[in-house]
This record gives C-alpha cells, sequence and structure tokens, in this order.
C-alpha cells in the first residue's frame, strides 16, 4: 500500500472544486525546457526480497577491515545503549516535532542536546543540528555575512587547514549566493595557519575567517591569537571544531579575548556508526546576540498556563514558514535521530568518559605516528602537538601503499595527493580508543611489508 | 479606523516620517502596521552610518506570528536609532508615533518629504483596503 493518504475519489473531488482537468495540469505553468522527461539511468523498482539481497551484497563488499582512516569521520566505540534506546518507537523519527501538545518527550530531548553542546562549545546558544559538517560550515558562513552588523562584505576566509570536503560543500552552498570564499595558507613545517595571513588582510573588508581546531592535518592552531587578530581586523570567527575533543581543548566560546562567534562541526563523533559515509549530522552554537541570524530550529524550556515546566520550537520568525525568502536558512529541520542519539551518548559518557575517549585517541594516535616513523621511509610531515590524526610523508606514491594494505583487510589512512598535492606523498591517519597495542602492531608490519615490496619492484 | 497623525507623512507600506526642526527626519511604523503584527517580540535598528535609498529594509520588526521588514520612507543617512527598543519592542505597541520611533536620518534631499502621502491620502489607503 503506498503511503499517500488521498484516495483517488479525493484527488477528483479536490481537483473538481478548483477546475483543474489533473495533478498534472497543475505544473503546466513550469516551461517544458525545465521539467525532467523521464528518469534516466534509474532501474526499475526491486521487491523486498530482491532488495535486500542487493544490500547484502553490497555490505559484504565493504568487508570488516581494520581502520585507521579519519579526515573527518571517525570510529568511536559507542555504548549498545545509545541505538537501543534512540531505535525506540517514541524517538524513531528524523524529524522535528511541530506538535509541542504531542511531542513533548522528544522536544525536552532536543533542549538537552542544545544545552550539552552549548556546554561543550562554551557558547550561549545552539540549534537542533543541521545536515552535517559540510552543510554547517557554509550555513555559518552565510550566517556571519547576516549577522555581522559593521559590514557588508561578503568575503570570507577559508584556510587550507579547514577540511577540503567542508571547503567544497560551503563552496557549493553559499558561493551561489553571493558569497566570495578566499583561501589562506599553511606553513609547509607546521601545517597550521601562517599568522601573517591574516595580518596581509589589513584595512580590508571581511566578513569572517573560518578556523578548524583541530586542523585537517590533526594540528592545533594558535586559535587564541588567530581570534584576537580577527576581532582586531574587523572579522567575525567561525570555529570548526571535533566535538571529542572539547573534552580536552579549550571550547571556541573562550577562544582569544573575545571568544568565536560561531562553532559549526561534525557531530558523527558523538555516538553515530561510520555507516559508509552517513548520515551524519552537524551542530551550531553562537551567541545570544546573533541567535536571530542562526539557522534551523531551535527548542526552548518555557512554562505553561499551569506554571508547569513545557518545551516548543521558539524563535521561529527566522524560518521560512514566517519569513519566508528572507528565511536564515533552506534547512527547517534536524537531523533528529542521529541528534538524539549524540545525546545519549553524551549522557552515558558524561564529561569524564568523553574526555577519556579523547585522551585515549591521542595517546594511540602518537603511539601509531611513533611506530610507523621507526619504519624506513616513513617520517612525521608536521611538528608540534597533534590531536588524533596526523600527516606522514611516505618515500613511495600513497595510493599504491594504500592498496597494498588493503589486501591485507587494513585501510591505512587518506591520500592527500589530490586535495594537496603540494605535501608530495602524504598519508592522513587516525587511531581512536577502538585501536590496541596489536592493532598498531599489525598496522606498522603491514606498512614495512608494503613499502619493501614496492621498493623492490 | 487607526489613528493617523496629520503632522507626519507616510509611505504606502506603513512606515511614518516627521520632520524635526533641525531638519533630520524620524521614521516608525503606523498604528495600522503595529496593529497588524500583534505583540512585537524583536526590534532590530540599522547601525548608525548607514547610508539607505529610499525604500530600503532598514529595520526588521518581529512579532510572536510574523516578522517585517521596515523600508525607509525616504532616502538619506542614518544618523540616531532607538536603542530603547532592544529591551522594550513593545514601546512600538504602546506609542507607534512617540517613544517607539526606530530610526532618524538625516535626508540626502531637503525636499525629501515631497515624495509621501500626507495623512489623507494614508487615510484613504487604509479605508480602500479595509484598514
Amino acid at each position: 500500500m503506498p503511503f499517500i493518504p488521498h484516495t483517488e475519489e479525493d484527488v477528483r473531488l479536490m481537483l473538481a472544486a478548483i477546475g483543474a482537468p489533473s495533478i498534472e495540469a497543475l505544473f503546466d505553468e513550469i516551461p517544458a525546457g525545465l521539467r525532467v522527461q523521464g528518469l534516466a539511468g534509474i532501474p526499475p523498482g526491486l521487491s523486498e526480497m530482491e532488495i535486500g539481497r542487493l544490500m547484502s551484497e553490497r555490505a559484504r563488499q565493504d568487508g570488516q577491515p581494520l581502520s585507521f582512516l579519519g579526515g573527518g569521520a571517525y570510529e568511536h566505540h559507542i555504548p549498545a545503549a545509545v541505538w537501543a534506546i534512540a531505535t525506540r518507537g517514541e524517538f524513531y523519527s528524523a524529524y522535528t516535532p511541530y506538535q509541542a501538545e504531542a511531542s513533548q518527550g522528544t522536544l525536552q530531548l532536543i533542549h538537552e542536546y542544545q544545552t550539552m553542546i552549548s556546554s561543550l562549545t562554551g557558547l550561549e546558544v545552539s540549534n537542533a543540528s543541521l545536515y552535517d559538517g559540510g552543510s554547517a560550515v557554509a550555513e555559518a558562513a552565510l550566517m556571519a555575512v547576516r549577522a555581522h552588523r559593521r559590514s557588508n562584505s561578503q568575503r570570507v576566509l577559508l584556510p587550507t587547514t579547514v577540511n577540503p570536503r567542508y571547503r567544497q560543500v560551503a563552496r557549493n552552498t553559499a558561493g551561489g549566493q553571493g558569497l566570495r570564499f578566499e583561501t589562506i595558507p599553511c606553513l609547509s613545517d607546521t601545517g597550521s595557519i601562517d599568522p601573517a595571513a591574516l595580518a596581509a588582510y589589513a584595512g580590508e573588508d571581511i566578513a569572517a575567517v573560518v578556523i578548524q581546531q583541530p586542523n585537517f592535518f590533526g594540528r592545533l592552531e594558535d586559535v587564541d591569537a588567530l581570534t584576537d587578530q580577527a576581532h582586531a581586523l574587523g572579522m567575525m570567527v567561525i570555529a570548526v571544531v571535533n566535538p571529542t575533543s572539547l573534552a580536552l581543548l579549550k571550547p571556541p566560546g573562550e577562544w582569544g579575548t573575545r571568544g568565536a562567534d560561531i562553532c559549526v562541526g561534525e557531530g558523527q563523533p558523538l555516538g553515530v556508526p561510520l555507516s559508509s559515509g552517513g548520515p551524519y549530522f552537524g551542530f551550531m552554537t553562537t551567541r545570544m546576540a546573533h541567535v536571530r541570524s542562526m539557522p534551523g530550529r531551535i527548542v526552548g524550556r518555557t512554562v505553561d498556563l499551569e506554571g508547569r515546566t513545557g518545551y516548543t520550537l521558539t524563535l521561529q520568525a527566522r524560518e521560512q514558514h514566517i519569513r519566508r525568502g528572507k528565511a536564515t536558512s533552506n534547512i527547517c529541520t534536524n537531523q533528529g535521530l542521529l541528534m538524539t542519539a549524540a545525546t545519549l551518548y553524551m549522557t552515558l559518557l558524561g564529561p569524564t568518559g568523553l574526555a577519556r575517549v579523547a585522551e585515549a585517541s591521542m595517546t594511540r594516535t602518537a603511539q601509531l605516528v611513533a611506530a610507523l616513523s621507526t619504519l624506513q621511509g616513513v617520517r612525521p610531515a608536521f611538528a608540534g602537538a597533534h590531536f588524533h590524526e596526523a600527516v606522514l610523508r611516505i618515500d613511495r606514491p600513497v595510493a599504491g601503499v594504500l592498496r597494498a594494505l588493503e589486501a591485507e583487510g587494513i585501510l591505512g589512512g587518506l591520500d592527500l595527493a589530490a586535495d594537496y598535492p603540494e605535501l608530495g606523498h602524504a598519508l592522513l591517519v587516525c587511531a581512536t580508543e577502538t585501536k590496541t597495542d596489536a592493532d598498531i602492531e599489525r598496522y606498522a608490519a603491514a606498512l614495512g611489508r608494503a613499502l619493501e615490496a614496492l621498493r623492490a619492484a | 479606523m487607526s489613528q493617523v497623525p496629520v503632522e507626519l507623512r507616510y509611505a504606502k507600506t506603513h512606515e511614518w516620517a516627521r520632520l524635526l526642526p533641525d531638519g533630520s527626519v524620524e521614521v516608525g511604523i503606523t498604528e495600522h502596521a503595529q496593529a497588524a503584527l500583534g505583540d512585537l517580540v524583536f526590534v532590530e535598528v540599522p547601525e548608525t552610518g548607514r547610508v539607505l535609498a529610499a525604500g530600503e529594509g532598514c529595520a526588521v520588526v518581529e512579532s510572536v506570528k510574523a516578522a517585517s521588514d521596515v523600508y525607509s520612507p525616504i532616502a538619506g543617512t542614518v544618523i540616531a536609532v532607538n536603542l530603547a527598543l532592544a529591551a522594550a519592542p513593545e514601546l512600538v505597541n504602546q506609542d507607534c508615533y512617540g517613544r517607539g520611533w526606530m530610526l532618524r536620518l538625516q535626508p540626502a534631499s531637503p525636499a525629501a518629504l515631497a515624495g509621501l502621502l500626507d495623512a489623507e491620502a494614508y487615510g484613504g489607503q487604509l479605508a480602500a483596503t479595509g484598514g
């Protein structure tokens, strides 16, 4: 049975009432040239049994490799209770609840999520989540341009140390709305933003700068100095952070003298499985002064007529159904299910548990880098502090090395050749708390064999 | 019928303009506009120093049921804004022609008000549209 509530009779009556001959006729005003004539390349439908079989075959292709791959998505242990609770019928929806009178449980959960994310990032207000880390960066850039009271500039600085996928999504999403993204370089010896790069914009009108901490190479930026420098130059500061790292690192709300203005990031590390690339969720926080420029849903806590605590969507005048074309975003929902899992994950771990995950991940990565660097032809690319990722320089092209590791059931990391050709043969590796001494020894042995074979060839 | 003071000039989009003795022009929204919006919860005023064209969006008013732009009735430069509205947006509901003013402009041209409606014409527009 199709999930369409209208019977043929309903449809006939409604068309008769408005005097339209058919549903198709309602679309006549769209010029024929703009309409898709059939969906080329889409195969016919499959039965439930057929699709089940196809998806099992696809899942087997993924296998269960030992993964040292990071670059924006991270394998963490997820307590079994997280998804056992998140998939209960009461929570099992992708959507934000509109009906406060029928959705108090979900609304309270979103409010608790917002409270935790605000606390983690050190900023006053959080929305109910966005699609993913990349779209959150795009939304933050649009928001900064909208919220900047003293500048009409549409220029936003995007350092090369920001995740290349986020930069692409920001350009795709916000570029079409007039924003201009300008790249600023990083230092080749430290893999962090060149402090002189911001100073070069003195006297120019720039709306905002994006600072990722830890950056795409796992390196720690000097966020205090960069934030103060950007503010002195009249720019807003958009922080892009890994939520796990905030258990150890200074929250963006405390960067420099005034703190970052907007904070966004990928929420996947908080209880969302890797799942072949998604769905994940994005998070966003800011100061109360900018709340009306913020996109997305916001849940507020209030009291009802009898003085009892209640939860409801609030500040909705920012949204499409009221603000129409001038809404703060075309995204008027949130990643409800994934945000639910993240709230449960944060609740079960608590601040101490999250700090233990962060510390273990940092330790394992340092251990991995040390183990791999003892191999001939492998050395760390950048000096200085790292979180749970690091770039290695290898004396052979990375693609061939990764293929050899894959044959041994190991995902060895991310080849940076396409995004950072200037780094030469560079490999981004990551180890979280899920990796053991034996896993790291296995990787080091396999990498040693792979490099030996490639040198002999 | 809404209150429409005779000493003011009006834009079709429901803003009023008052010529002050020093030649500057005070701007707000009309009784009809505030009544149509309902209880205001937020008013965003522009930065002083901003140069506005006639008809350009210069403020945002948000009520519990709607959010609308306020358009500058004339061209000019913002020389003052009503900062009291940040903490007390209800001033616009209570006293839209007085304490609920939004901004003061230095007009780009001395004859700027000439292009606006007088009270009779604006009142006529309201009557014609059922206001």
